[in-house]
Formats: structure tokens, sequence, C-alpha cells
């Protein structure tokens, strides 16, 4: 290994260096076959706050199920309230993990090599968190099942023209294929577990999770096919659920919601959302575990751009927004932009365009883009931002609708915030879990990595020198 | 000579393990050479033409996925046809009751679904896994497999095994070490 690390040939440092096959899997594999005595202190922390979080959510999910969705603060106009503003949001936040493994795999893009354990399993629980919303906002959900089209004593179907159900279909099939890349991506790197784990239960933990994965290089073969297959089915499903998510609003006739740009802005919307995400984990946990050798400001730099691109779609749908409002001539649309910029919720919208499109304006500059403590900071904008914008796009489009004698207020009551933080601590509690017993890197794909890189500098070897 | 005892374990084959993917392309492609044709190779990465060296053809998965796709789709958009249609036609705003572009992102996300499933199951099933315990795992140092090293393995199930002659032929490949292992 020499001491000089070599750079690309345009001149940018390498994604991965000093590594070799041996030493990328013991790294990777030591955070969770260390002693838990030797775990840093930050980790028991984090996991602590998420637990006690999580009992927070547990105590809403009581009150709610014990007393109704009466204690939420849901009214007539406005009766799609936070469980809406936080399943959108929960949601969009995982489609960066989809992103990442999917569409950045398809293009070839090896810096996502390092992130996408990560980001995928950030996915999944989110996902969770966003499923619980509309689970616990039908009001019983020991009658969720209802959703489903099942045979019935009603002898009925559900109203396959909603765009509700259309939702149920697909975050329910995006949870099961998120799951499902997510284990096979891990198959592999259960194997190396097995290898490296020296107690016997651990051992029998990894090998029966690894499903006795031999590396035997037929399985290998399949395997790739399978990766890229499932990169390939993966790609039009993320995009096709943030859309649908997005027909719930745009399929209806509310001023501010009927507009075709809301698929693709809403895409964007959950890519900028969840890349603010995956930072907000990924700059603490390097520093954490010592990862800067395989988690390098370039990868910082690199999800910054995609941050700064997806963050000016979302403005850019801003604008049109306000464009549309005008140009639609209705006096329902034009209202309800002015009552936007002008109405109560005005601080609100004000935030938004403050956080998510003046405040990521910084990410122009390279210093910034690789400076961790900035780009967290940023990234915590970006996340209020994108809770923010659905705030905005919810309530303010419902509390005065085509009526005015039904205009109301309306704000979350305790239990919404209740709800809202304790899917957090779920989500936090869930991540710390993750990081401790499965590989956050994967490790097989970072030796491929290595491997190719070898490979590379053999071929070129003769033409350079 | 008890071959009869079913007790007594049997030889699963010989296995060479390498230090790195060049050597165990090139012994593949040696042994492939010399007429073995019951092997496998077995890295902690996927080595790219050791599968075909190996004399294998491309897996028929994509055409799985793809009848799987294909009856995800007729699944989705067929079960929505017949629910609003023909069990319970309902009248939804004076719309038909086959109004299919309204049926069109239950019948995507199913085909997504199938494709899906398929292509995992059917991934881990043509590789026979789950399959907790292989004779390949009685290797000694085969812990290494999944870390940094690669390992080749002629099968006794081969037409023209012979435990000496193997030994030999892979001891001139530059292995690290050689070793005779049983299935038990």
């Amino acid at each position: 290994m020499s001491s000089e690390v070599k750079r690309d040939p345009d001149g940018q440092l390498p994604y991965i260096s000093g590594h070799n096959l041996a030493s990328v899997s013991d790294k990777i594999s030591e955070i969770t076959l260390r002693p838990m005595k030797n775990l840093p202190l930050i980790w028991y922390g984090g996991l602590a706050l998420g637990v006690a979080l999580l009992q927070l959510l547990f105590l809403a999910i009581y009150m709610l199920i014990t007393r109704g969705t009466g204690i939420w603060g849901l009214n007539v106009p406005v009766a799609w309230g936070f469980a809406i503003i936080n399943f959108v949001w929960w949601i969009g936040i995982g489609h960066a993990g989809t992103l990442i493994s999917a569409i950045l795999f398809l293009f070839k893009q090896d810096w996502r090599t390092s992130i996408s354990r990560f980001a995928e399993a950030m996915t999944l629980f989110a996902v969770v968190c966003a499923g619980l919303f509309p689970l616990l906002h039908v009001g019983r959900p020991w009658l969720v099942y209802w959703l489903f089209p099942y045979p019935n004593t009603l002898g009925m179907w559900p109203q396959f023209r909603s765009p509700l159900l259309w939702d149920v279909f697909a975050v329910s099939t995006y949870a099961t294929v998120s799951i499902m890349f997510w284990f096979t991506g891990l198959v592999p790197d259960l194997a190396t577990m097995r290898a490296k784990a020296k107690d016997v239960w651990a051992k029998k933990f990894y090998h029966g999770l690894s499903l006795g994965w031999t590396g035997s290089a037929r399985h290998w073969h399949r395997y790739e096919v399978a990766y890229l297959l499932l990169a390939g089915l993966s790609t039009p499903l993320v995009l096709s659920v943030h859309s649908i998510v997005s027909l719930d609003f745009a399929v209806s006739l509310e001023p501010g919601w009927h507009t075709t740009i809301f698929p693709p802005y809403f895409v964007a919307g959950a890519i900028f959302a969840g890349f603010a995400m995956v930072l907000t984990f990924m700059i603490p946990v390097r520093s954490i575990f010592g990862m800067k050798d395989l988690l390098t400001d370039r990868h910082l730099n690199n999800m910054a751009k995609v941050m700064l691109f997806s963050g000016l779609i979302v403005a850019y749908g801003y604008m049109m927004e306000l464009f549309f409002g005008w140009y639609s001539a209705s006096v329902f649309e034009r209202f309800m932009v002015l009552n936007r910029l002008t109405g109560p919720y005005d601080v609100s919208y004000w935030m938004l365009i403050l956080c998510n499109v003046l405040v990521p304006q910084a990410l122009w500059s390279y210093k910034v883009r690789t400076n961790p403590v900035l780009l967290f900071i940023i990234c915590q904008f970006i996340s209020v931002g994108m809770w923010l914008e659905r705030f905005v796009i919810v309530v303010i489009s419902l509390h005065r609708d085509f009526l005015d004698s039904s205009w109301a207020m309306y704000a979350g009551t305790k239990w919404d915030w209740a709800m809202y933080i304790g899917t957090m601590g779920l989500f936090l509690t869930l991540v710390f879990l993750f990081i401790r017993t499965l590989p956050f890197i994967a490790i097989f794909e970072m030796r491929e990595l290595i491997h190719k890189d070898e490979h590379k500098h053999d071929d070129h070897s003769d033409e350079k020198h | 000579m008890n071959m009869e005892n079913p007790l007594e374990p049997k030889t699963y084959g010989v296995v060479a393990e390498f230090a790195d993917a060049d050597s165990v392309l090139a012994a593949a492609n040696k042994a492939a050479e010399a007429g073995y044709t019951v092997m496998d190779a077995y890295s902690p990465v996927p080595v790219h033409g050791l599968d075909a060296a190996l004399g294998r053809k491309p897996t028929k998965l994509p055409w799985m996925v793809f009848a799987g796709g294909v009856a995800g789709c007729l699944v989705g958009f067929g079960m929505q046809v017949w629910m609003a249609h023909v069990d319970y036609p309902w009248n939804v705003g004076g719309r038909p009751t086959i109004s299919w572009p309204a049926f069109i992102p239950v019948t995507f996300e199913l085909t997504i679904l199938f494709s899906a499933l398929t292509t995992v199951i059917g991934m881990f099933a043509l590789n026979g896994l789950p399959r907790p315990h292989h004779p390949i795992f009685n290797t000694p140092n085969f812990d290494r497999s999944t870390i940094d090293h690669y390992f080749l393995c002629i099968e006794a199930a081969d037409p023209r095994f012979n435990e000496a002659d193997v030994t030999a032929f892979l001891q001139e490949l530059g292995p690290e070490a050689v070793n005779t292992i049983t299935d038990a």
C-alpha cells in the first residue's frame, strides 16, 4: 500500500483509500462485534434519547386509541392535519434511500456504496414512521385491513378510483420492495459477519440470517442479476410512490392542490428532504466511529450537490404555484395564493421560503459543501422547511376554501406534537439499534470497489506511464 | 472400502485456496481446459468471468421476473375490473365502471410488487438458499471466503474425479492450500 493517495484522472480524491479487502471488512464489522462496553458514549446517549421519545409515542398512541381522534386538532374544514403532514414528511425522507441504492446504482455512481446501506435502512424506518400516521388516522387501527380488497360480508370492494386507495398499494409495495432490496444487499455481508463473529450465538445469528451464503460463483452471478433487476424495479417504484402521494392532493379540486406540477415537485422535495436526513445522521456517525476514510468529504460534497439541485426544483415548484394561482384566473386559486403570502399562516410560508429556498443557496460554495458543521446546520433547516412545506400545502388550502362561512383556524394539539416527536424517537431507536446489529456500510460492495479499483489501475498502468 | 456404509462421510471434493481473484480465475480456466466440469468457486466479491469460466450459461432469472411482472399487471388490472365492473358495479360520479386510467396506479404497483417478489424469491430459490449446512463449510479457513480469499472446489461428482490426481493438479496452480473435504 503506498502512503501517497492516488488521485483520479480528474484530480479528485478517491472515495476510498488505504484499504484492502480484509481491512475494510474488519473495520466495518468491528462496530457490530465489539463488546458493548467499547461502544462510544454518544451511541448510548442517542439510543437513550430515542427510547425516551419512543415512550412518548406509546403514550400518544394509547391516548389516541382510548379517546379517539378528537384529541387531535382536526376540525372541519381542516380534516387533514398533522397526520397527513407527518405522513408525507416521513415518506419523503425515505425516498433518499431508494434513490441512492437504486438510481445511483443504475447510473454507476460508485460513491453511493458507502452510504447506500445506511440510507436504505433509513428508508425502511422512515416508511415505518410514515405508515403509523394513516394507520392511526383511521381512528380504529385494528380495522385497518378494511383498506385492502378482501372478500367481506357486505360484498363490497374498495373504491379503486380514489388516490387514497392508490396510496395503500403504493406504500405497501414500497415497504415490501424496500425490505427485500435491503435484505438482499445484506446477505453477503451477513456471511462476512458470520466469519468475523467470535461469540457462538452471534455466529449462529448471522449464519441464520445469511441463509447459508457461500459466495459461490453461480450464486454471485444470479445475485448480481437480481440486484440489477431490483434496482431497475425500484427506480420507477420510488418515483411512483411520491407521485401517488401527491395525487392525494392533486386529484382533488381544492385551490392550491389541483395542479399538474405536484408529482415531480413532490418527488424532488422527497429527495431534498431525504438527503438532508441521510446527512443529518452520516455526519455525526462518521466522526463517532472514525469512518472518515470511507465516508469522505467528497461524499458530503456529492450529496450536497444533489440537495442543491433537488432544492432548486422545489424552489421552481414554489414559483410555479404562485404563477398558477395568478394564471388560472380562478378567484379561489388567487385568493389561496394571497392567503399563503399574507394570511394568518404567512409566517409558515415565509419560514418555508427561508429554509428551503434561501438557506440552501449556501450550497453553491464548495467550502460549505465540505464543511460538516455548516452542512449539518443547513440540513436541519431543510428538514424543518420540508415539514413547513407540507403544513402550508395541507392547512392553508383547507382552512379557507370555497365557502367562507366554514372557514376555521387549525393548530396541532399537544397530542399531535407528542405523536410527531414520538415517531422521531421510534426512528432514532431503530437507527441506533441498526448501527449496532448490522453492518451500516455495505462491506461486500466496498470490497468490490477496491477489487475494481485494483484492476482499473492494472489496466491503465501501461497506457498512462 | 466400505462405500456402502451410509454413516461414513463421503468425499465431497478437493478445494484449493487462493489469495487473489486473478489466480482463482486462471485456475478455473485451467480446470475447465483440463476437462473438469463439476466444480464451483467461492469468492468474497463477484469475480467477473468466473461463472463463465466454470462453464455455466447466464441465469434464466430475468425471464422469470418478466413473467412475474406480466402476472402482476394482469392480476392488478383484472382484479379492479372484476371488482368494480363485474362483481359489484358501482356508479361513482357517473363514470364508466371500467374507468381504466384510474386503474393504472394499482396495476403499476402490483406489476412492480410481483416482479420484485419473483426476483428475490427466484434468486434465493435458484441458489438453493436458505441452506444452513453445505459441505464447503468443512473447508479449513473457509471463513476467509467472505473476507479476502478465493476458493476453487473440484467436486467428487465430476466424472474425471480422482482425489490424488485432482490434488496434484490443483497444487500446480499456485494455491495457498489444498484440502480434501467430506460431506459431513
